[in-house]
């Protein structure tokens, strides 16, 4: 059968020149970076080859960039090494209600530690609104983490602006920028971002590697303690080729991030269009232009996500659904829940996110192939009064 | 040993494909799908804010459930439950319908991941409710 993938916001397939660059690392350059001998050497000068890559892409110095286990790792660093290192200043965190699990679980589990947190509402887009921010710090304010850009709907947060409060407040501000870097331009010091998550496996490298950008200036306790590597920020021997990885995958995504930009949001409104033109009661989620190029969130009303994501798995395609079917009462995405999406319309969302491989036929085979899954559910649903199943099946 | 069933308790919930080909059967084909509009009995089990509701209506005859019809909201797995549950009692007496548990549709369908177990539970609350709405109309009846 064919197979599309379209779920790179998941995760993306590891680019052929990326793997090439470090094959070499898993082979006879072995060495631990911080050994004083030839293999140490060969191991140091790639990390640092690296995080030169890494801090070029963000408009950040070598310095300023930590390597680490993974993006997940790289919120929690952010997160609980400014809240702990800040402890004597203050005790209050300023977060969207719109998070990752990785940001929004880690300030939950600071609130048990005696932490006090604002989580911001959103508009419908799923915005966060600066000013929102500005009346949310407080004087006990340590930190503000808001996400760069949503990874279930994709709408990109008021950045520049909400650096600019954070200035003005005097308070670090941390991104989840998982889903943004390679994806959209970004410069730290023009968006007055103090600290910023990112993570391989979403732009083509490898998983199990991620980085966090730390300004120089800005205090964190580390997560892990032991040796002395990344300047003391996270001890642990390097994941050599992953960091490699991670900077290769790095480099070549902002090499042609306009133009693939550029063609991926064609492709995406492509996709849209063809379901909205040939599916009823269809709804987007998200920020219709301030947008990830490839992300696309819709609710088909009637149905449960699930069922439409095993109805395009058994088709070849592959998305995913903020709704998951896995305990007696399955919550729908809080994303979209705090965005006033109704419960049931949260309930059948699709995320589609488009790719480097995916191209306007692989588009035009899913207008094609989900109109008649959609039909067939809505047939099935006790929701809505519709021609019965065999009427629908023997139309088709 | 214990390690082993901990792998095999990841591998059931990673994945579609790790439905049995009998769920993915009836997630497909699904059987007696509709409503009876002059039914006997009607039953609804969960609602739909949960993502998962299952409407049984049943034609009863004789004490048998001579017709049975499903509609769900909800999963794949709920779906096929909804399917398998009606082949398992429909031309069954009432009494012997009531006996058909979750457990029995778990093994009709070859197994479902854990994280669906509680999928199950939904079409025998919804089976129950429609032979309860069946008896009480007979008594109301009968009085």
């Amino acid at each position: 059968m064919k197979r599309i993938y379209m779920d790179h916001n998941a995760t993306t397939p590891l680019r052929e020149a990326v793997l090439e660059t470090m094959l070499p690392y898993l082979r006879d350059q072995f060495g631990n970076a911080s050994s004083l001998h030839f293999f140490g050497m060969q191991a140091r000068a790639a990390i640092e080859a690296a995080r030169e890559q890494v801090a070029t892409a963000l408009g950040a110095q070598p310095d300023e960039i930590v390597f680490t286990g993974c993006g997940t790792e790289s919120d929690n660093q952010a997160i609980k090494g400014v809240a702990w290192a800040n402890r004597d200043r203050g005790n209050h965190i300023v977060t969207s209600s719109i998070e990752h699990k990785a940001v929004m679980e880690t300030c939950r589990y600071l609130e048990a530690q005696g932490f006090q947190v604002t989580y911001l509402p959103v508009d419908r887009y799923g915005m966060v609104s600066p000013d929102a921010v500005a009346g949310a710090i407080t004087d006990r304010t340590v930190l503000v983490s808001v996400m760069f850009a949503n990874n279930e709907v994709g709408t990109i947060q008021p950045i520049a602006e909400i650096g600019q409060v954070c200035r003005e407040r005097g308070v670090t501000f941390h991104t989840d920028a998982i889903q943004a870097v390679g994806k959209l331009p970004i410069d730290v010091t023009d968006l007055g971002v103090d600290m910023l998550s990112l993570s391989a496996h979403k732009l083509y490298g490898p998983k199990g590697v991620g980085a966090l950008y730390v300004r120089e200036g800005v205090h964190a306790d580390p997560l892990l303690h032991g040796g002395q590597q990344e300047g003391r920020r996270r001890a642990a021997t390097e994941n050599v080729a992953g960091i490699v990885g991670l900077g290769k995958a790095t480099e070549l995504q902002v090499e042609d991030m306009a133009s693939e930009a550029e063609r991926l949001t064609a492709l995406r409104e492509r996709l849209y269009a063809g379901l909205a033109a040939r599916i009823d009661h269809v709804h987007r989620n998200g920020h219709p232009t301030r947008c990830l190029p490839g992300t696309l969130d819709v609710s088909f009303e009637y149905v449960e996500g699930e069922a439409i994501i095993l109805g395009l798995d058994l088709a070849g395609v592959a998305v995913s659904s903020g709704s998951a079917c896995t305990s007696a009462s399955p919550e729908p995405s809080h994303v979209l829940l705090a965005m006033g999406v109704e419960p049931t319309s949260a309930q059948g969302s699709v995320r589609f996110s488009l790719g480097h491989e995916n191209t306007a036929a692989d588009v035009d085979y899913v207008v094609e192939t989900l109109p008649p899954i959609i039909e067939r559910l809505r047939a099935m649903s006790v929701l809505t009064p519709q021609p019965s199943f065999h009427e629908t099946a023997s139309a088709q | 040993m214990t390690l082993k069933t901990h792998i095999g308790g990841y591998q059931k919930v990673t994945g579609f494909g790790f439905y049995s080909d009998k769920v993915i059967d009836h997630f497909q084909n699904p059987r007696n799908v509709g409503k009876i509009e002059d039914a006997d009995g009607v039953g609804v089990a969960g609602s739909e804010s949960c993502g998962d509701m299952v409407q049984i209506t049943i034609k009863v005859r004789d004490d048998r459930i001579e017709d049975v019809k499903f509609k769900t909201y909800g999963c794949g797995a709920a779906i096929a439950i909804s399917s398998i549950a009606t082949e398992l009692i429909k031309g069954e007496m009432l009494e012997d319908a009531l006996q058909v548990s979750n457990q029995d549709v778990v093994e009709a369908l070859a197994g479902l991941p854990p994280v669906k177990m509680h999928c199950s539970l939904l079409a025998e609350e919804a089976i129950k409710a429609a032979i309860a709405d069946y008896q009480n109309r007979m008594r109301n009846d009968t009085r």
